[in-house]
Formats: C-alpha cells, structure tokens, sequence
C-alpha cells in the first residue's frame, strides 16, 4: 500500500463530512496520478465544491484521510499553509482582485515570498514583469495588463483567475466550473487553455457542461451524495447504468 | 504597479501642506490683532485640534477604506496616547496645583500622600511618549491577534472594538485606577518647562500637529503603494482569494491593526496638550463613531478624504454647537444618512458625481472620448 501511495499526487480515503445532519462527502476515495487532468462531474449537492473545500483546508474532513503527494497531512494545515505547498484553488465565481490592475493580479499571485515585512520592501524586478507577462500571454490578456480587473468581461475575469493560479506555479491545480457564465466561444477557448496545462500541473476541473467535459476529459469521476459513483472515459460513464439513473438520465428526459 | 499620485493630487497636497505649515502660523505670529489677515490664537488652538482629528480619521480609514475592517473604537487608542501624555502634564503641574501638594489633585482628593510607584517615571516626558504608543500597541497587538486568529470578521469585528471601547471607558471611570475618575486630566500647566498657555508654544503644538500629520499622510502613501498595500486592499476585496493565494491574511491585518492604533495614539498626544483636557468620555464609543462619520464624509479608500472630512465636520459641529446647541447631533445623524445614500465616495468623490450628472443632463453634446476603464476606475479609487 505505501509503495502505490507515493504515485499519487492527490489521494483521500475514508473521507466524510457532515454538516449539521446533512453528509455532503461519505467515505470517498479518490486517488490522482501526477499529471493528469481529471474532470469530476455530479448533480446539484452531490458534494464537488465540498471536496475541494476539504483539500484546500477551509473545512475539515469528519474522518478518513487527505493526503498530497508524499505523505502530506492536508487535513491539519489551513488554506494559506496549503497553497504554499503547491495547490492552487480557482473559485466558481471569479475571484480577482476588481479594484487592482490585471498586472496586480497576477503580481500578488506570483511564485514567491508572502510575508508581510518583506512585502514593505518589494519592489517588482524585470524577471517578475516577464513572468506575469508571459502569464498573461498564456490567458489571452497581455493587452488588458494596465486595465483594472473589475472592468473585464465574466470570461476574461475568469481567465485572469486562471492566471493568477499558473503564475503561483502549482503542482496541483483544483478549478471549480471554469466555463460557468460563458458563451460556447469562451467555453471552447477555456478548455483549449485547461489542455494546454496538462502534464504541466496535475489538474482537476470540476465541471456541469457535458460538451466542455468531452472537450477536455481525459478521465471522469462522476460524484454522487457524497461518494464515487463512477469512474472512467467519458463514454464509459455516459453508458453506465447508475450514472444515467442519477445524472444523465434525468438530463435526457427534461431534453424530450 | 506603483501608482504614484497624479500631478493635480500632487498641487493640492503641495498647497495644503504650505497653508498648514506656513501661512496659517504665519498669519497668527506675525500679523497685528485685528487685522483682516490675523489669524486669532483660539482659532489656531482649534485648527490643531481638527488635526489631531484628522490623523484619528487617517488611522480610521486605514482600516476601514484600505483593508475592510470596519474598527468601531479607534478613539480608544487616540485617547490611551493622550492619557499617557496627561499623566506626563499632570506631573509637570508640580505643586501648582489647588492643593499646593508635590502630587496631583485628585491624589490628594482620594487621600494619597506619596505618588503611586506607576506614576513616577511619567515626570519623564521621554517615557511618556514610549508608553503613549507602547500601551496603545500593545493592547492592539494582543486583541488583534485574538481576533484575527479567530478569524472575526465584518460587523462582529466592528461590534468587538466597540465593545472593547466601552470596556476601557468604564474602567476609566473608576477612580480606583488613580487616573482621575471620571474627570481624568487637566488644569495643565508646562510642556518641556515652556507655558503652555502661551500662545508661541500653542504655536509649535500646532506645528507640530500639522508636521505629524503631514508624515502620516505620506507614510500611508507610501504603505498604499507598496506591495503590502496591494495584499491590504486585496484583503477588502478578496479575504478568500488572498488565503488561497497563500498569504497569512490574518498577519496583514495585525500590522495594519497596530499601525493604525499608534497613529491614533499621536493622534491622541497631540491633542492632549492642545485641548488642555482629558477624561474617559473621549473612548466612549460615539467618539469611535464620530470618527467613523469623518472618513465617510470626507471620502474612504483615500487618504485625503479622512482629512477633508475630519476638519469639514470638525469646523460645522464648532459652528452649529454655538448657533444650534442641541440640533448638532441630529445634523451628524442626518449628515451621516445622506452620505451614505448619495455619496457614497464622499466629498473626495463628489466632483466625479457631478461630472457624471453634467453628462447625463446633457444629451446633445458629443459622447465623451472613450475612456479607458482603468483610467475611470482610478478615479472611483
């Protein structure tokens, strides 16, 4: 067993969490390889945000395990100590920074030192300036660096949101619906960007859009009340008799 | 990144400083009485003691605009800092006193005959002033930590210092705590062995005041245009994407919590000799919200604001307390309501308003020049 643990980047075991009577994750196992991009997908309440929100430490798990990479304990560290080890989180709504410049952004996301006499003293270097921009290159607003955040479109703010987590340089990138809010264009292009992180950095999208999941997925977990229902390619888990009973199926009657 | 202030903010901060700093205490040295030009010595006690409102206002918005964090006793700190300079002046009185007593009054009222042992080195001007921002941090420093360890956020962070306000009010009140009771300090008569009923040290108070007002101002300037700024202002807007970006959110917001209360507490030094006054009814928690009506009016988020506002209101409650004694607190209230609902970037904001209205009020003349939205949300900021 210790000897397969150390493959994974990500692995919970056992994981539950209820609140106030209500089990949002029951005993989940989940386990992801180094580099891969993996889709998790599941109805309304199925426990997707909750699982992030117990990897990246805003709550903690009732019982069961959470560890990352070789032997790390996430459930005892908090959300900060956990991103410096190298998970970096994006939100479903946007969350940028609306009254900085997208240069900003990206500049209090970069890789580095975040303690705050330090932060006194900083001044940004030339090496900086050419990551954030290679950064915003990456996203698709190189041309936006000087405006300030709040005045971008919800795709844009989203892919600065993106850009913020590559420039913190993660090994492990969680993205909750990327896509959500967008039009199919922007869709497609967030997906293309997703891809071309692959292998770069272990990546989990959560996601609801089926046409953005085949367009991106490599591997799909499919949630259900709080556990893994399923796992496999996309056409796997679209043939699986569970998963057309609790997801899809009940897509397909609302679309006739 | 470093957005240095543009060339208008720079004239007007320019102008301000040679008002405060030159003309005013010019026009009161050296000008005979009487003149139209003479700026009166009670009028330059009062101007000093809108400033020291203002760096209060200064250390309020650094919290409240600057970081999100609503404090509701911010006049605690001010009023520890001028407590610690009281207990400085009070010694400084001697046996001056009505007494005649080497100790002060309201010792010799509560029927001591030698000075307490905490009291003795505050004949020290030096440890006064140690103590004026030492007490005031350290009470920030232990309070902010518990706080921001618990993660209190919002209006229960705001409810916590105003109740920590009215905790300390209260205990001043004792007179068991040898400060005075509930009539704290005054009857003061030296600073650094000059008089201070005269009008030259009135004077250097004043210049004085205005100078530390003047350093605080840049210093914040200089904070806001730091990288830590940036985390501040990320904080207000973002706490959460700041926690996941990997930053101790709590740390920031301890530094800025004690940075703000020992501006406050010169604030508080200042006043104390200026205003010749004392006592624990200056932390009780309406000052706090008064203070809090200041950098609403004047504009939060900017550093000129607070200013603008602490001497704006400062000068309309010294105007209607003598025309309207007991419509003043109506008028604070009513100010404090249309602010809020109308200008919501105060004074500071009110031109860009105005602007907008024009532009909405004249139809026909030709669409300004498109605007890049950075430069129009600047001007929000």
């Amino acid at each position: 067993m210790s000897a397969r643990r150390k493959e994974f980047v990500l692995m919970l075991e056992g994981v539950s969490k209820t609140f106030s009577g209500f089990k949002a994750i029951s005993n989940l196992n989940f386990y992801m390889d180094e580099g891969e991009l993996r889709v998790i997908i599941g109805p309304n309440g199925a426990g997707k945000s909750t699982m992030l929100d117990l990897i990246t430490g805003r709550t903690r798990p009732d019982t069961g395990k959470i560890e990352y990479g070789r032997d790390t304990d996430l459930t005892r560290l908090n959300e900060y100590q956990i991103n410096r080890l190298g998970i970096g989180r994006k939100f479903q709504t946007p969350s940028v920074y609306i009254y900085h410049t997208v240069f900003e952004n990206v500049l209090l996301s970069l890789k580095g030192s975040r303690g705050v006499f330090p932060s006194l003293f900083h001044r940004t270097t030339e090496e900086e300036r050419s990551r954030i921009d290679a950064v915003l290159t990456t996203v698709g607003l190189a041309d936006r660096a000087g405006w300030k955040a709040g005045a971008l479109s919800h795709g844009q703010k989203q892919w600065l949101e993106i850009g913020m987590l590559i420039a913190q340089e993660p090994k492990l990138l969680l993205v909750d619906e990327p896509a959500a809010g967008m039009s199919d264009e922007e869709t497609h292009k967030t997906g293309e960007l997703l891809l071309s992180l692959e292998g770069k950095h272990s990546i989990v999208v959560i996601e609801h859009d089926m046409t953005f999941v085949r367009q991106i997925a490599r591997k799909v977990t499919v949630l259900h009340q709080g556990s893994i229902l399923c796992e496999g390619t996309v056409d796997q888990v679209q043939n699986d008799e569970r998963v057309i009973e609790v997801y899809l199926g009940r897509k397909k009657k609302q679309e006739h | 990144m470093r957005r240095t202030s543009t060339p208008p903010e720079k004239w007007r901060d320019a102008i301000v400083v040679v008002v405060l700093l030159a003309v005013l205490p010019c026009l009161n040295a050296f000008t005979p009485e009487g003149s139209f030009l003479h700026v009166s010595n009670f009028s330059i006690n009062l101007y000093g003691k809108y400033l020291c409102y203002a760096i209060l206002a200064i250390s309020v918005d650094l919290l409240w605009g600057y970081t999100g964090l609503l404090s509701l006793g911010q006049a605690l700190f001010f009023t520890l800092g001028g407590y610690m300079m009281g207990m400085y002046l009070m010694r400084m009185i001697g046996n001056l006193g009505q007494y005649h007593q080497p100790i002060p009054d309201f010792l010799v009222f509560l029927g001591w005959s030698n000075l307490p042992a905490f009291w003795r080195p505050f004949s020290s001007f030096a440890f006064a002033v140690m103590m004026a921002f030492l007490l005031p941090g350290l009470l920030a420093t232990s309070f902010g930590y518990l706080a921001f360890r618990s993660r209190i956020r919002g209006v229960y962070f705001s409810i916590l210092t105003q109740a920590l306000t009215y905790a300390a009010c209260l205990l001043f009140f004792r007179n068991s705590l040898l400060l005075g009771g509930n009539n704290g300090f005054t009857d003061f008569k030296f600073i650094l062995g000059y008089d201070l009923r005269a009008p030259a040290t009135q004077r250097v108070l004043y210049l004085a005041t205005a100078s530390a007002l003047a350093l605080v101002y840049l210093g914040c300037r200089w904070l806001s245009h730091s990288k830590f700024g940036l985390v501040q202002q990320a904080i207000r807007d973002s706490e959460n994407r700041v926690l996941f970006s990997g930053y101790a959110a709590g740390n920031y917001k301890l530094f800025v919590f004690v940075v703000a209360s020992a501006i406050a507490a010169l604030g508080g030094i200042l006043y104390v000799p200026q205003v010749g006054i004392i006592n624990p009814s200056e932390m009780a928690p309406d000052k706090s919200l008064e203070a809090v009506v200041w950098v609403a009016v004047g504009g939060r988020g900017t550093l000129f604001g607070p200013i603008l506002g602490a001497v704006g209101v400062n000068a309309l409650k010294s105007w209607t307390t003598r025309a309207y004694p007991d419509m003043w607190l109506l008028i604070l209230g009513v100010l404090f309501i249309f602010v809020t609902v109308f200008m919501p970037k105060g004074m500071i904001g009110l031109p860009g308003q105005l602007r907008d209205l024009k532009r909405r009020f004249r139809p026909a003349a030709p669409p300004p020049p498109e605007v890049e939205p950075a430069a129009e949300l600047s001007k929000i900021k």
